[in-house]
Order: C-alpha cells, then structure tokens, then sequence
C-alpha cells in the first residue's frame, strides 16, 4: 500500500468534510441540539425537576377523611394537582392536558371507615384516565392507594372518630357469622378500641392511623457512587451516533457520485491498490466519528457534566469501532447503491431503522423484552451502550471489549460485502 | 511506446470495441475520431486500466499492463472527460493530491506543482479555490493533473468540451507544447478541426470498429480527388427535394446542413456546372458559393455515409 497517496486521501477527505458547511452543521451541531433537548426531557442531569403528572381528585363527599386524602396527594412532589369538577375533568383528559383524575364519591369517609374491618359495602372511587398514560394510571393508582389507607386508618384511630364504636357494635350484632370467627373479631377490636383510649389520652401513635411499615431511600446506581443519573449522557450517545451513521451514508453517497466522474478515473489510472483506497476511506471517516464524537461528548462535559465516569481507554476504544463501522457502512452504501439518488432514500432508511433499533431515541430497554434481544443484530444498539457503558454507567474496560469486538466485527463484515460487490470499472 | 492490439470489449449484447489495435510513438499525437458512443472513452479507459478488456492487451513499452498497481501505469497520464477536480479545494491543493497518488511527496512534488501550473498559465491563480475558476480554467487545470507523474503517455479524453475558443487555444498550444517535448498523446475527439490540427495519425472509430487509421494525409486519401462545393440555397424545398441531384453524373455524396447544401465530387469543372444547372432548372435559387477540399468531416461522411455529428 502506497503510503504517501493512502495520507493524501485520508488527508483529502478530511479537507473535503470540514469545508463543508452543512456538513458540519449536520454533524456537530445537530447531535448537540437534539442530544441537549432529549437530555432534558428524560430528565436532565438531576439538579432540574422532572415533570409532574397532572391529576385532578374530585371531591364529591368533603368529609375528614376525603380531604385528608386530596391533601395527601397534592402534597406528593410527583403530582401536579388541579381542581376541577368532574365535568371538566372528562373535557381535559380529552383533550390531553390532565392524565388522571380521580372522583371520591359522596358517603366514602363514612364506608370507607366501616369496610375496613367489614370488607362489605366498600365505596367505589371512579379513575378517569388518558388510555395513552396507563402506565401513569397505575403509578397514581398505587399513591392514591397509600394515601387512602393512611387517610381512613388516621381517621379511624383519631380523636372523637366512631368508627371503632360502630363497628365494634356490627360485629357484637352480626347474624349468621361463624361463631369463632365473631369471637376473633370483637376480640381485636376490642383491643383496638382499647390501644386507641391509651394512644388519645398520651397524644401517641394512634392519632396517626396506619403508616407505611417502612421508610425508604433512594440510590441512584451510576458509574459515581452517590452519582445521579445524567440523561444528557445517554442522549448525547444517541444523537451522536445517529449523525456519525449519517455522515458515513453521506461520504457512501459521495464515493458513489466521485465514481461515477473523472476523479474515480484518475484515482483508478493512478498505480494505487484496491486496498489504499478503501483504507483511506475508512480511515476518514473513522477520524471524523472520533472528532464529532469529541466535540459533542466535551461539549455535554462543559454544558450538562457529562463526564466519561468509566474507563477512558474504553470510551475511546469504542468511538474508534464506531468510527470503523460507519466507514464501512458509507463502504457499503456505496457498493449497493447504482445512483445517487435512487441509493440516498434507502440508505436514509436503512440509517434511521439502525439507530431507533439501536436505543438511540430511546433506550433500550424501554423495548420489548424479544425486540431487545433481537436489536443486539443492530450495530448501533452496541455503540450506543458501550457509549452509556463509559459514561453515565461508569463501566470499567471489561464492559468495553464486548461493544469493541462487536463493532469490529460489524466493520468487517460490511467491508467484505462491500469489496466483494463493489463494482470498481468506471 | 504505446501498442493496442486486439481490443474487445462487450456490455451484454452490445460490443462496445471491436478489435482495436493501433501503436503510438515517442513525439506522436494520435487521434482516435468518431462520433458520441463510437467506442472512444471506452477505449481509453481499456488503456488506462479502468477497464479490463475482453481480450486484447496494452503495451508500454513492449510490456504489458498487469493489475492495479503495476508501476508501468505511472507511464501513463489520464486526462479524463468529466472534469477530475475537487471544487472546494485550491488548485494546489488538487495538485498535491494528484501528485501524491503517484507517490510524490516533498520538494519534487512542490516542484512539478509549479511547472504543471506554469504550462497552463495558471501559476497566478494557484492558491484560489478551484471552484472559482471559469471553465477553461478549470479544464487546463485537469490537463495540469494529469502531468503530475511527468507521464510519457497523455491519454486525452475530449479534454476541450465545453471550452471556449480561447481556452481551447490555449489547451492546443499546451498539447503542442508537450508534443515538441516528445510525450504521446492519444486523443479523443468528435471535432474535425482538432483532429487535424493537432494530430500526425488519425483513426476513426464507428460503432467501435476502426474504419480508418493512417496518417491525416493517407485518410485524406481514402476519397480521392474530392472537392466540395457549399451552396447556400435561397429557398430550399421540402425534405429530400435534392434527392435528384444525386442522378447527376459525378456526383458522389449529396447532404443538406441548415440552409447549406453540400455536394461532393470528383471532377470539379465538369460537375459543378451541372449542379448548378440542376439547381435553377428546378426553381431554386442560390445566394452564396464556396468550395473547399476533403476534410476529415468528408472523410468521415463518404466512410460512414452519416456525418460525425448526426451520427
């Protein structure tokens, strides 16, 4: 391989692709606007709030317990509580801008009281929900559950409450209940009635009803310990390598227009091997990954803290395969396509499939369990969580080499089917 | 210096050259003539090594060409039919490139940069980007690519498409220039007058058969003693009225160009007078006469029966 025509190629290239304004606009700073506003949405670098769900509780009964309850859930950070009437509520769902409400209706501080220890004639509380949010329905529903029990317990137990006192006198009253099992029951709550004396006189627990019978803390598991997870980290990985994949289609694109003009000619009368000019291509491109992958990895380092919290051989490591694998994929644009224009709208294709398969809008492993397996067939999927893997993950080399060797291995095969259907007469 | 023997080339069912064989010595231009899709470009890029011939083979100095990175290609200088140049870059820049892919590196590359841009007249302009060039610049900046290497082959493929008459001009006395320096050059044309004014050998080329290779004289010679004459006909009639005079003894070739009639033949004081007869005794009349010897443009015409540019 002639090494003095190989370094002009690579050097070409190279001159070719930083004097090209959209070019570098496509490749810097577009991975940096997007990256910088997926980061946001997913939740920023962890000192911003997150978004609240909007929730409505529509109060149809007013007693204690049912304005404890709202009171507890417009307390909780993760809601954004809003006062409507049921009516509205509907009209908002509707039209997207309230999630969940949720309707107390008239007579529930009193049964809900009574069915706790009767587990009959239970008030029914009416979820209204947006069928796009249903995960967001189930996380409510669980809070709203927490907050109704500790609601009815406290206002069970609480001063002046006749709760214990009605349904210690249903259970003496109840017909046709199993002896023993009436026994049991007027036994405990006779006991309960008595526990709730002593805790009112002394100002003790009881005033306090039934409480989660734990605290908890939370960890956020990251390459720092006591780290918090940066989501500019995984989006800046994503939108990288979706622009790198999109410039290697882009220098497919020009190999396949310079082959079909003079310079392919003159480059193919020059005494040069088949080999120099596809190292040379490869070479470039794969410089070009590694720089933006720089440039927009320093930049999320400057603006959101993304720092490499791994290993930094491996980062690099990994940004090389990369850059490998999108020069042997512009390789193949080229060597499938026959024109220009009929090949871009494919390779467009055929880029934006590879990176939403990959995880590079969204994680992973938001995808279905068989896609995630599936999608491990995708090189991106690999640069994307080798990228997390050295970043927010805070990896150490070992998690590296599984994403090295399988770009590598990407990078060759694409370069095999690229030599061997590379139609190289011009 | 250059030998083509045998060249063949087929795309399917269409054969693209047809056993082309022809020689090229030190200081001789030869040019390969015919009309677009004759077989010409396909041709060169046989002898380029761009294009692997059916059969036949290339020799350069008695040696043949063998794969792609046989140094006997460094012989060889490609200017090809498309501009070969990058827009973006300066023309220095698109020189060190050239230059490089043939290994020159340092001061020797610096200084056939400067006389590549010295022989085409654009030393001045040899910083600008190239995209700022006209486009006979830019055509004798491709010519100035190709000369990196020093090559002592130029193959030359339709180098002036496109080109003002001036720029042409000044590619012309480029080429004689390297001629007198003792370079070959094969060179490809549809033009007539380029053929005949820079080449000693001429071979023409059809539905990429050789028809004719000799010198310019020897060509001239394959339609002995014709003389055109061009009347310029005032009211010329509806299509094929001139089909009679093809009846006229001594008439060889009869074709009608815009308000031109031409007429080709042997014996010019016995048949120009009765063409002319011919011409009023039908109604018709003419405004403007002239006559001029077989050109390679008669000589194509009287081969082929097509002129080189309707073909």
């Amino acid at each position: 391989m002639s090494m003095t025509a190989y370094q002009a190629l690579v050097r070409r290239d190279l001159q070719l692709f930083f004097r090209d304004r959209r070019a570098v606009l496509m490749c810097f700073a577009a991975p940096i606007l997007i990256g910088s506003f997926f980061g946001y949405l997913f939740g920023g670098s962890g000192v911003t709030d997150t978004a609240k769900i909007p929730v409505a509780v529509i109060d149809e009964d007013g007693s204690a317990i049912s304005r404890r309850l709202a009171k507890g859930m417009a307390e909780d950070k993760t809601l954004e509580l809003r006062t409507v009437t049921a009516a509205e509520a509907r009209t908002q769902i509707q039209s997207g801008k309230l999630t969940v409400a949720a309707i107390i209706p008239k007579g529930f501080g009193d049964l809900s009281g009574k069915a706790l220890f009767r587990g009959s004639d239970k008030p029914q509380i009416l979820f209204l929900y947006d069928p796009s949010h249903s995960a967001e329905l189930a996380m409510v529903r669980g809070m709203f559950t927490q907050h109704v029990m500790e609601s009815v317990t406290a206002e069970a137990f609480g001063n002046n409450s006749t709760v214990l006192d009605d349904s210690l006198r249903d259970a003496t009253q109840a017909k046709g209940m199993n002896p023993d099992d009436q026994k049991s029951l007027v036994g405990m709550l006779t006991s309960l009635q008595q526990w709730s004396g002593r805790a009112k006189a002394s100002g003790g627990l009881g005033s306090a009803g039934l409480t989660m019978p734990y605290s908890v803390k939370e960890e956020a598991v990251t390459g720092k310990k006591g780290g918090q997870y940066n989501a500019y980290g995984h989006s800046f990985a994503g939108m990288g390598v979706q622009f790198i994949l999109m410039m290697g289609m882009e220098a497919g694109l020009v190999l396949l227009l310079q082959r079909q003009g003079g310079i392919w000619r003159r480059m193919r009368a020059a005494p040069l091997s088949r080999a120099t000019i596809v190292a040379a291509r490869v070479s470039s491109a794969t410089i070009d990954a590694v720089v933006i992958l720089l440039v927009i990895f320093g930049f999320a380092w400057l603006v959101f803290g993304v720092k490499v919290e791994g290993s930094m051989p491996g980062f690099l490591l990994i940004a090389i395969s990369i850059g490998l694998m999108t020069g042997a994929f512009g390789l193949l644009v080229c060597a499938l396509g026959k024109t220009v224009e009929a090949t871009r709208g494919l390779a467009i294709l055929a880029t934006l499939m590879m990176v939403m398969l990959g995880g590079a809008w969204v994680p992973a492993f938001l995808f279905p369990q068989w896609l995630q397996k599936v999608t491990f067939i995708v090189p991106t999927r690999w640069a994307i969580e080798g990228l997390d893997a050295m970043t927010w993950r805070g990896l150490g080399f070992d998690a590296a080499i599984g994403p090295i060797a399988a770009l590598c291995g990407f990078a060759v095969l694409f370069t095999a089917i690229a030599m061997w259907r590379f139609r190289w007469d011009g | 210096m250059l030998e083509v023997s045998g060249l063949h080339k087929k795309y399917g069912d269409l054969v693209a050259v047809h056993e082309v064989s022809f020689r090229a010595e030190a200081g001789e231009t030869v040019g390969l003539l015919g009309p677009n899709g004759a077989g010409k470009t396909t041709t060169v890029a046989m002898i380029a090594g761009l294009l692997p011939p059916d059969r036949g083979e290339v020799r350069i100095e008695g040696r043949a060409v063998r794969g792609d990175t046989d140094p006997l290609k460094r012989k060889l200088g490609l200017v090809p039919q498309d501009l070969a140049l990058h827009p973006e870059l300066s023309a220095l820049a698109n020189l060190a490139l050239f230059g490089a892919l043939y290994g020159m590196a340092g001061a020797s590359l610096k200084r056939e940069m400067g006389a590549a841009l010295e022989l085409v007249g654009l030393a001045d302009r040899a910083k600008d980007r190239v995209g700022t060039f006209s486009g006979g610049m830019m055509r004798r900046l491709n010519l100035a690519s190709a000369l990196m290497h020093d090559p002592q082959i130029l193959l030359l493929d339709e180098p002036t498409v496109g080109v003002d008459p001036q720029s042409r001009n000044a590619i012309f006395t480029n080429l004689e220039e390297l001629k007198r320096r003792g370079k070959t050059l094969v060179y490809t044309t549809h033009y007539m007058e380029e053929a005949e004014r820079l080449c000693d050998r001429i071979i023409i080329i059809d539905h990429g058969k050789v028809i004719a290779n000799d010198r310019l004289e020897g060509v001239r010679r394959l339609v002995p003693g014709v003389n055109l004459i061009e009347i310029e006909i005032e009211n010329p009639g509806a299509n094929g009225w001139y089909d009679g005079l093809r009846e006229v003894a001594g008439i060889e070739t009869v074709e009608m160009e815009g308000p031109k009639l031409r007429v080709g033949m042997s014996d010019l004081n016995r048949t120009a007078p009765e063409v002319l007869d011919w011409i009023r005794a039908h109604g018709y009349r003419y405004t403007h006469l002239a006559t001029q010897r077989a050109d390679l443009e008669t000589v194509f015409l009287t081969l082929t029966g097509r002129s080189v540019r309707n073909a």
